[in-house]
């Protein structure tokens, strides 16, 4: 009787040499073919005695499932290389920068107003929209400011040649919105502001959000208490100290300017305040004996330039890319 | 208002050093804005006295000079043209350091030791002058320490006022708010009207209705004019920022200064007849004192002789009637003028003075006899003289008269949201000169005529709350009632808009409301534009009738500044005349130029037409509007890459390629894409609605059709949707071609139809029906064919 363990060594070897899978369909056709060495080892089990034949028989179907086996197990090793190969031919360089297209960004002013505004929209402050060619009422007349008055010269104005002009401050939106909605009203007037001034810290265009609250309750020492925890809020910075400075505006009385000062620099003024004059709120038909309140004006450029560091007002209007692409 | 502290503290003197003073004076209103401190000269500047001079062997323009100090004489070598014997000036010895830098040393010029250098103001700190040696007077000690001499340990305030604090204006004025910040009295100089001694007087008139409200005058003879302004003077004048020039010139700055009343001296024996202070006749002319001609306007108050206008009221004296050094009879003059009259002058006749400066915020209106007061006793003192009787003229009923103003306790508690007790609020409102009567609910107040400004209870509140200190009333805390306000879902918001921008990689451009009138006319010549009556340069000079002249002004700057991809988009508005008014209509618009995408090491896909289409499609799908796009021709676009923007039928927008005419214009660098769309226009938004999906298959079809060239794919899709066919969900053009195959004058347009019905799997034979209907209806309606393949 033949040993069938001589002929597995020398299949696992085959199957071991076969290094692809056209050589490994060879060693199988060798081996397990209908001329292949199983096959004529099963046919010759016809001239074995009776009590081999079974003995054989044993031996070579094991014989044939070690074989199979091995061929599949080598099959698979072989795709598995196979695969590697391509996956590694397929290697890209994961460094190059990524395609399409990147995210723009908002303008800067546009960012500080929407932060501004969010805050006061927590207070409960609505924003309103006005005209920017205003007439000499809304801008000056109701705000308590009469022609010849001194702080006209304040206002360098830009002029139609008519009684039109661009608005200098968006109180001319507070007062359409009073004498359309009448008291209690808070209200936010963000915009553009036009001033007829141009060096390195003014542009003949900036922007502004100015805020009315007006209530039968309504103090100093709550326009105090707001405008402390906006500007704490809008810095977010532990090192902001601010301090109210007395100060004049036809439309308000107690006035206030707001200075801030961070990290011990220089005071900075970053905005002006106070409860609205009485002359105001009558010339929009509120009585002041009933209604009292604070306004305030916030320069959006001063406010965003301290926030995000920018020391040239200028460029805010220049629409340089490159300025612009520091605001994602 | 500039000043020197050291005169303010003879006023007031607490017991805080610069600093603290500086922000006191800040933290009442009165913002410091400079503080120009002393310059530290030491002790080795000191008087000396040139006791003889003789010419330098070597130099021509030196001389050696004898000079005497409090340690004997010193020889020192100089070329100052006014180095005299006699003259007394200040002399840096070895060791001085003088601002600048410069050390003195013992030297040699040209051979001839000098130990030491005499000086000219400007070397050592004071002002500008160095033409020749600073001349002290002839009564200062020598050997003194220059510093003490000259006191010059002073700092010198700048204070930044506010149009209501005229009265801050002078010394007088800023001394009484240190002093009621400080708990103190204030000094003020005695001023006790002055004998006359002679019976002169000059004639005044005021016309009635003029705005010259009272007229103090005095007449002086013998005034010595070629007497010297004592250093004192000078002194506290140039670090109030005025020049000497003469005493009595001198004299009525010092006045005016210390206590806020402006004042002018005229040469009486110059005037003529009387003075009448009238408006002017149209075209009346005067020579002002600084030597300008100016006609004035009929509006204009002006002081008259009988020979015609010498002197704009509040403003400037004029030319033939000032004091010169041979003036030896003087006309002195203190008003007090209507603020509306002088407001605006200065500005229109182009003198800023400081007298116009203070009528125009206001002058205490009973100041004027004590000024005149004052301005004598010191003229006496410098200048001699003698002194006429105060004539005083009133325009009757001219003068305001001030009622007293209630204060009311509680409104105190409202309007600070703090209670003040009631001896802090009377002592803070004595202090500052205020009296206060007790009423049941509070006071009522008196102000002095210094504060001419306080007419309201507000005014008092202010006073009050500034004097006590806004750091001292309490900040509380937001509280309020809230209430929901209703979310709209169909309201399309500017911030989504910008958000799917960015997005696309879009940077958001803030440009100038006013443009440039040629670039906007060859941008949007169609269309009026309204001008600025006082524009800042003539290229910002129109209100913009559309975005793209800022927004191409950007892009022309970006391209020069070598970033030639330029994705921008503004939202703002644009301004049309419309008969008396104005149409301000919010846009949406941007200008596009440059790669797609950033630069990269993939393939490169230039800003075309549809690129920047496809961007502002992603906008108009959020509104719920239907959008159409068709051909139309703009004078700033490509003429063949234009397209009229229509929302419901309604044209709202443009969009297209920079005219390459605009393109040179402008020399750009690339193809710019513009883009505009009415706000109002993207201000919806349609609810989103839920349909249930369809779980048949679809089936797509697609075709190829040849069509006249000029056929838009628009019309192809047009025609597919209107003709109804069953189950067709949409349709939609994926090639265009023209060329070999295609017959000249017609291009292919391959499109495909999809098809799906919810109920069953459609067959092929509903495609073919459906194919069959389409290319029918095309084939009528456009002239279209299958192209076979």
């Amino acid at each position: 009787m033949i040993d069938t363990s001589e002929q597995l060594a020398k299949a696992l070897e085959a199957v071991a040499g076969a290094s692809d899978l056209k050589a490994l369909d060879d060693v199988r056709v060798g081996w397990m073919g209908k001329k292949g060495h199983i096959t004529d080892l099963m046919k010759s089990m016809g001239s074995l005695s009776k009590e081999d034949r079974p003995v054989m028989g044993q031996k070579v179907n094991d014989l044939k499932r070690a074989v199979a086996a091995a061929i599949e197990a080598r099959k698979s090793a072989l795709a598995d290389q196979a695969l590697q190969a391509k996956l590694l031919a397929e290697t890209i360089d994961v460094t190059l920068p990524g395609g399409g297209q990147q995210s723009g960004g908002l303008h800067p002013v546009t960012q500080t107003l929407e932060r501004m505004s969010a805050l006061f929209v927590q207070l409960g402050f609505t924003v309103a929209e006005g005209p920017e060619i205003e007439n000499d009422f809304y801008n000056f007349e109701a705000l308590n400011i009469p022609a010849h008055h001194p702080a006209r010269a304040m206002h360098d104005t830009f002029y139609f040649g008519d009684d039109r002009l661009l608005r200098t401050h968006t109180s001319s939106v507070q007062i359409r919105h009073m004498e359309n909605n009448g008291a209690p009203c808070r209200v936010i007037s963000p915009g553009r502001v036009y001033r007829c001034d141009s060096d390195q810290t003014h542009t003949p265009m900036f922007h502004q959000v100015e805020g009315l609250y007006i209530d039968k309750d309504v103090s100093f020492s709550d326009l105090m208490g707001h405008l402390e925890q906006f500007l704490k809020l809008f810095f977010d910075q532990d090192d902001v100290e601010m301090r109210f400075r007395p100060s004049y505006f036809p439309f308000t009385e107690p006035s206030t300017e707001v200075d801030i000062r961070i990290g011990g620099g220089r005071w900075i003024e970053v905005l002006g305040s106070g409860m609205v004059h009485p002359n105001v709120l009558r010339a929009v038909g509120v009585d002041p004996e009933e209604y009292r309140g604070y306004a305030f004006g916030i320069g959006v450029e001063r406010m965003a330039m301290l926030r995000y560091g920018a020391d040239d007002l200028r460029v805010f209007f220049e629409n340089d890319v490159r300025f612009l692409s520091q605001f994602r | 208002m500039k000043f020197s502290e050291k005169w303010l503290r003879e006023w007031v003197n607490p017991a805080i050093d610069t600093d603290a003073l500086a922000e006191q004076l800040t933290l009442l209103g009165l913002e410091v804005d400079s503080i120009e401190r002393p310059v530290e000269l030491g002790d080795k500047v000191v008087v000396g006295h040139i006791v003889s001079i003789e010419k330098h062997p070597d130099a021509d323009k030196l001389r050696i000079c004898q000079v005497e100090t409090s340690e004997g004489e010193v020889q020192i070598v100089c070329g100052a043209p006014n180095a005299a014997v006699g003259l007394r000036a200040p002399l840096a010895l070895p060791g001085a350091r003088l601002p600048g830098g410069i050390k003195i040393r013992k030297s040699k010029l040209r051979g001839v030791e000098s130990a030491g250098m005499l000086c000219s103001g400007k070397e050592i700190g004071m002002g500008e002058d160095s033409d020749g040696l600073f001349a002290l007077s002839d009564d200062a000690p020598v050997g003194a320490v220059i510093a003490e001499y000259l006191q010059l340990d002073d700092c010198t305030i700048e204070i930044d006022l506010t149009p209501n604090r005229g009265d801050c204006l002078s010394i007088r004025g800023v001394a009484y708010d240190v002093a009621a910040s400080n708990g103190l009295q204030i000094t003020e100089p005695a001023t006790p009207a002055v004998a006359a001694t002679i019976d002169d007087t000059f004639a005044v008139s005021i016309e009635p209705g003029s705005g010259c409200i009272r007229f103090a005058g005095r007449v002086m003879r013998d005034v010595d004019c070629a007497a010297a302004t004592p250093l004192w003077m000078a002194e506290k004048l140039r670090r109030g920022g005025i020049r000497s020039i003469s005493p009595v010139v001198d004299i009525s700055a010092y006045v005016m200064l210390e206590l806020g009343q402006p004042m002018h001296a005229y040469d009486l024996s110059k005037l003529q007849g009387a003075i009448e202070a009238r408006n002017a006749k149209a075209g009346e002319k005067v020579t002002l004192l600084d030597g300008r001609e100016i006609e004035l306007e009929a509006d204009t108050l002006c002081i008259a002789d009988g020979s015609g206008v010498v002197g704009l009221a509040g403003v400037m004296g004029g030319n033939s009637t000032g004091v010169q050094s041979d003036t030896r009879d003087v006309f002195l003059e203190a008003a007090l003028f209507d603020r509306i009259a002088i407001a605006g002058k200065a500005r229109r006749y182009s003198a800023f003075t400081d007298a116009a400066a203070r009528y125009e915020r206001g002058v205490d209106p009973q100041l004027q006899e004590r000024a005149i007061e004052r301005m004598t006793a010191l003229v006496l003192d410098i200048c001699g003289g003698k002194v006429g009787p105060l004539v005083l003229v009133e325009q009757p009923g001219a003068a305001e008269v001030v009622a007293p103003v209630p204060l009311r306790r509680q409104r105190i508690l409202d309007l600070l949201g703090c209670e003040i007790e009631d001896t802090q609020v009377e002592r803070v409102l004595a202090s500052l000169g205020i009296e206060l009567t007790a009423t049941a609910d509070g006071w009522t107040a008196e102000a002095p005529s210094r504060r001419y400004d306080i007419r309201i209870e507000e005014d008092l509140i202010e006073e009050l709350a500034r004097v006590y200190g806004y750091h001292k009333i309490p900040r509380t805390s937001p509280k309020t009632l809230l209430t929901m306000a209703p979310v709209s879902e169909t309201e399309l918001s500017v911030k989504r808009i910008r958000q799917v921008l960015v997005e696309r990689g879009y940077l958001e451009a803030i440009s100038y409301s006013f443009v440039d009138p040629e670039l906007q006319q060859q941008v949007n010549p169609d269309f009026a534009s309204l001008a600025l009556a006082n524009p800042i340069s003539s290229d910002l000079s129109v209100m913009r009738t559309s975005l793209w002249p800022g927004l191409l002004q950007a892009v022309q700057r970006n391209h020069s500044r070598q970033q030639p991809r330029v994705r921008l988009f503004e939202v703002g508005l644009q301004y049309h005349p419309a008969g008396d008014g104005i149409d301000e209509r919010k846009q949406l618009a941007g200008a596009v130029s440059g790669n797609v995408r950033p630069e990269s090491w993939q393939a490169a896909e230039n800003t075309d037409f549809f690129s920047v289409k496809g961007d502002l499609e992603s906008v108009l799908a959020l509104t719920g509007g239907d959008w159409r796009f068709e051909a139309a021709v703009h004078p700033a676009l490509h003429p063949g890459r234009s397209a009229r923007i229509l929302r419901d039928g309604q044209a709202v927008g443009w969009i297209g390629e920079l005219h390459p005419k605009l393109k040179e214009v402008l020399d750009l660098t690339t193809n710019t894409v513009l883009f505009e769309v009415e706000m109002s226009a993207l201000a919806d938004r349609a609810l989103a609605r839920s349909e249930p999906l369809v779980r048949f298959p679809s089936l797509r079809r697609d075709l190829a059709v040849l069509v006249p060239s000029e056929t838009p794919a628009q019309a192809i899709i047009d025609v597919v949707k209107a003709t109804g066919v069953d189950n067709l969900v949409d349709a939609m053009v994926f090639d265009t071609y023209a060329g070999q195959g295609v017959p000249e004058g017609q291009k292919s347009v391959a499109f495909c139809l999809i098809l799906q019905d919810f109920s069953r799997t459609l067959v092929d034979a509903d495609v073919s029906q459906a194919v069959a209907i389409v290319l029918e209806q095309l084939g009528k309606q456009l002239g279209a064919s299958l192209r076979e393949s």
